[in-house]
């Protein structure tokens, strides 16, 4: 219960209300493209500008590596977005949906001077939500709440049951 | 011993207290589990939701949910089948066509691999065909031909046939050789028809690309030779093979448009490949060919003798001389999709217009081009517009009272927020006018390999691949299948020798008035554009 300790339960219902956020919303990211059969990354990758632009073309040129990618993205959304609410592996999933996030920023960023086909729904310049998301992913890894307010606390547990005899051994 | 006991089960008991978890923890553990349940309860809401809306446009238009068509088989297959065929010219087209028969260079099978899409083409069917002659002018083109056809990689389980191959230096050598059952004209256009004449008369069937012919007098001739004949004959506009053609028809066929006034097919491309320079290769060398190698004299055939020129070799689509320049080679395509879709046939009067206006090379044909052909008894303007200076896209649109349909690589309907029809809907907010109420993309997100902007023009009308069971089909490869069942089984082939002439009559009324800038006409009795 250390980290009860450390926040007060405001703090602590902010934060769990910013993870069920996120994780429903990656979730639903990743369900929408299970559900949609023509769903592809392609659009997204063509329209790509700035540093990774040539590695987007190697995804498209490679109909392989494309496929992967799209299954990575909806399974990787799934399984990022459903731990971040259930509180399971929190850390890592924040810490993965953070770098996921981060990449789709880099594909299509607001850069001065990169033109999109495809008009976005608000005024950027450099920052975008996207990006925001991302950070605020990051916020969640470094306070992570799922060993309290998620299933990561059965394993909190679990791990102290296992260290506690050790410790009496060595006392 | 007692003592010891106690003391060991008194650290367990603790150690039980320390590590039993309390019923508030553990509720507080599962704060997830209510946001799951809402989550699931809010997506089938709005699956359910979304999915109504779409049942009440799809009733609404009469059409249930799309049935993909499946690749029909070949219905015969006996020993004594096998089609021995010849092509005649073998640039890229050739190799197209030659894959759609079941031949594949060994260097382009290596690219394939290479790009994950051979598996396609091996998955296709094997038309027990054996390609048997190569006529060529030019010996690199004629020495591809023959490496693809000594090949043995052949789709549809590997077993193809491989018999012996032979240069032909001049057609009518490969028209009296009795190795030769048909032959595929993939040569210049103004080859065409009297290549076509001669091989129906020597008993070949004939597959032969567009454009058919180059004047007018060339069309009665070579469809007087096809009628006369017992040949098969297909013309190379394999639009009608592609998925989405098969729904436009559907679509035309319920009437879901209402009363279409307006055709608008079109062309945009803005490359110098895509306006026909290419001669040169991506360093900006003369691509090879010299009169060394390039039977020049046949090559030219009955047109004018000129001097050997690189630039007539690969770019002979820019003079008249050997082409109808956008009319021969892109309009054919946009005739015989809107052709095959409503049977509009010969039109009453054209007028055409255009000009040289951004390709001011050596060029004949205009690089800018209109042509509107007028059918008053269909109440139905069919408008031609291209540029070759532009690559801004527009698609190929039907434009009914209710709707209007556009179709390429897909197809979508958008509802006219004038409509009659949908009047009802539309107020009710089910139609929305502003964005399409039916759209069909199969091949969305699907990689073909489209790299050069000109493949991509094709790709964007529907001419390269259809999908069928989620796999990219060639609709190059249906077409020319078709033209081998036929030949097989019987029956007309899609665009048969009725189809072509009809084609043939609007694009030579086009060409006509482009040249005579004036408005020509069709006259019914005596069968003469005047």
């Amino acid at each position: 219960m250390k980290d009860n300790e450390r926040h007060t339960s405001l703090q602590l219902t902010v934060l769990v209300v910013l993870r069920f956020l996120i994780g429903w919303h990656l979730l639903y990211e990743g369900i929408a493209k299970l559900l949609n059969p023509y769903w592809s990354s392609i659009e997204f990758l063509m329209e790509s500008k700035w540093i990774l632009s040539g590695f987007s073309e190697w995804i498209i040129s490679n109909s392989g590596v494309l496929n992967t990618v799209d299954f990575l993205n909806t399974w990787g959304l799934i399984a990022i977005g459903a731990a971040l609410i259930a509180g399971l592996f929190m850390r890592t999933a924040a810490i993965s949906g953070a770098i996921l996030l981060f990449v789709y920023y880099l594909v299509n960023p607001p850069m001065i001077g990169l033109e999109y086909a495809m008009p976005s729904e608000g005024n950027y310049l450099i920052i975008d939500k996207t990006l925001i998301e991302a950070v605020a992913l990051f916020a969640l890894a470094v306070f992570p709440t799922g060993s309290i307010f998620g299933l990561d606390m059965f394993l909190t547990q679990f791990k102290k049951r296992i260290k506690k005899p050790v410790k009496k051994e060595t006392e | 011993m007692a003592k010891e006991k106690e003391q060991k089960s008194e650290e367990k008991k603790s150690l039980a207290e320390k590590t039993t978890v309390s019923r508030r923890t553990i509720l507080k553990a599962l704060a997830g589990l209510p946001v799951f349940g809402i989550f699931a309860y809010k997506v089938i809401e709005k699956r359910s939701a979304d999915q109504y809306k779409k049942r009440q446009v799809l009733e609404e238009l009469g059409i249930n949910e799309i049935e993909v068509p499946e690749e029909k088989k070949s219905e015969t297959r006996k020993k004594g089948d096998l089609l021995r065929v010849g092509i005649v010219g073998y640039g890229n087209r050739a190799a197209a066509l030659a894959k759609g028969l079941g031949f594949i260079h060994p260097e382009e099978a290596e690219n394939k691999k290479r790009d994950d899409t051979l598996a396609d083409w091996l998955s296709q069917e094997n038309l027990n065909v054996a390609l048997t002659g190569i006529c060529e002018v030019f010996d690199l083109h004629a020495e591809k031909g023959l490496a693809t056809a000594r090949n043995e990689l052949h789709p549809g389980g590997g077993a193809g046939v491989n018999l012996p191959v032979k240069r032909y230096r001049h057609y009518h050598e490969m028209l009296e050789s009795n190795e030769i059952d048909a032959v595929v004209i993939v040569t210049p256009d103004h080859h065409h028809a009297q290549m076509t004449i001669d091989a129906v008369q020597a008993g070949k069937h004939v597959y032969c690309e567009k454009s058919l012919i180059r004047t007018e007098d060339e069309l009665y001739q070579v469809y007087n030779a096809v009628k006369n004949s017992g040949v098969v004959f297909q013309l190379g506009h394999q639009i009608s093979k592609n998925v989405i053609f098969q729904q436009a028809k559907e679509i035309i066929e319920k009437n879901i448009l209402g009363k279409i006034s307006l055709i608008e097919a079109t062309t945009n491309r803005n490359t110098a490949s895509g306006a026909w320079i290419r001669h040169l290769d991506n360093d900006g060398n003369p691509k090879p060919g010299n009169e060394k190698t390039i039977d020049w004299d046949q090559w030219l055939g009955s047109r004018p003798k000129v001097p050997f020129s690189i630039d007539r070799y690969y770019n002979w689509t820019k003079w008249f001389d050997y082409s109808t320049g956008l009319i021969g080679q892109l309009f054919t395509h946009e005739y015989d999709a809107v052709n095959q879709l409503l049977r509009i046939g010969i039109p009453k009067s054209v007028v055409s217009s255009g000009g040289i206006y951004y390709w001011k090379d050596n060029r004949e044909i205009p690089d800018v081009l209109q042509c509107v052909f007028e059918y008053p008894d269909r109440d139905l303007t069919l408008m031609y517009s291209a540029s070759l200076a532009c690559s801004r896209q527009r698609g190929r649109v039907f434009m009914g009272h209710d709707a209007s349909m556009e179709f390429g690589a897909s197809l979508s309907i958008t509802a006219d927020g004038d409509s009659t029809r949908y009047k009802e809907k539309i107020s009710e907010g089910i139609v929305d006018p502003s964005s399409p109420m039916f759209s069909y993309n199969p091949g969305s997100g699907k990689i073909d390999a489209v790299t050069s902007a000109t493949e991509k023009y094709y790709a964007s009308r529907g001419l390269t691949y259809t999908y069928m069971n989620g796999r990219p089909v060639d609709v190059t490869y249906l077409h020319i299948k078709e033209w081998i069942d036929c030949i097989r089984n019987g029956g007309e082939p899609t665009t048969n020798i009725e189809r072509s002439f009809e084609e043939g009559v609007a694009c030579m009324m086009a060409h006509k008035s482009y040249i005579e800038k004036r408005r020509v006409e069709w006259d019914p009795v005596k069968k003469k554009i005047v």
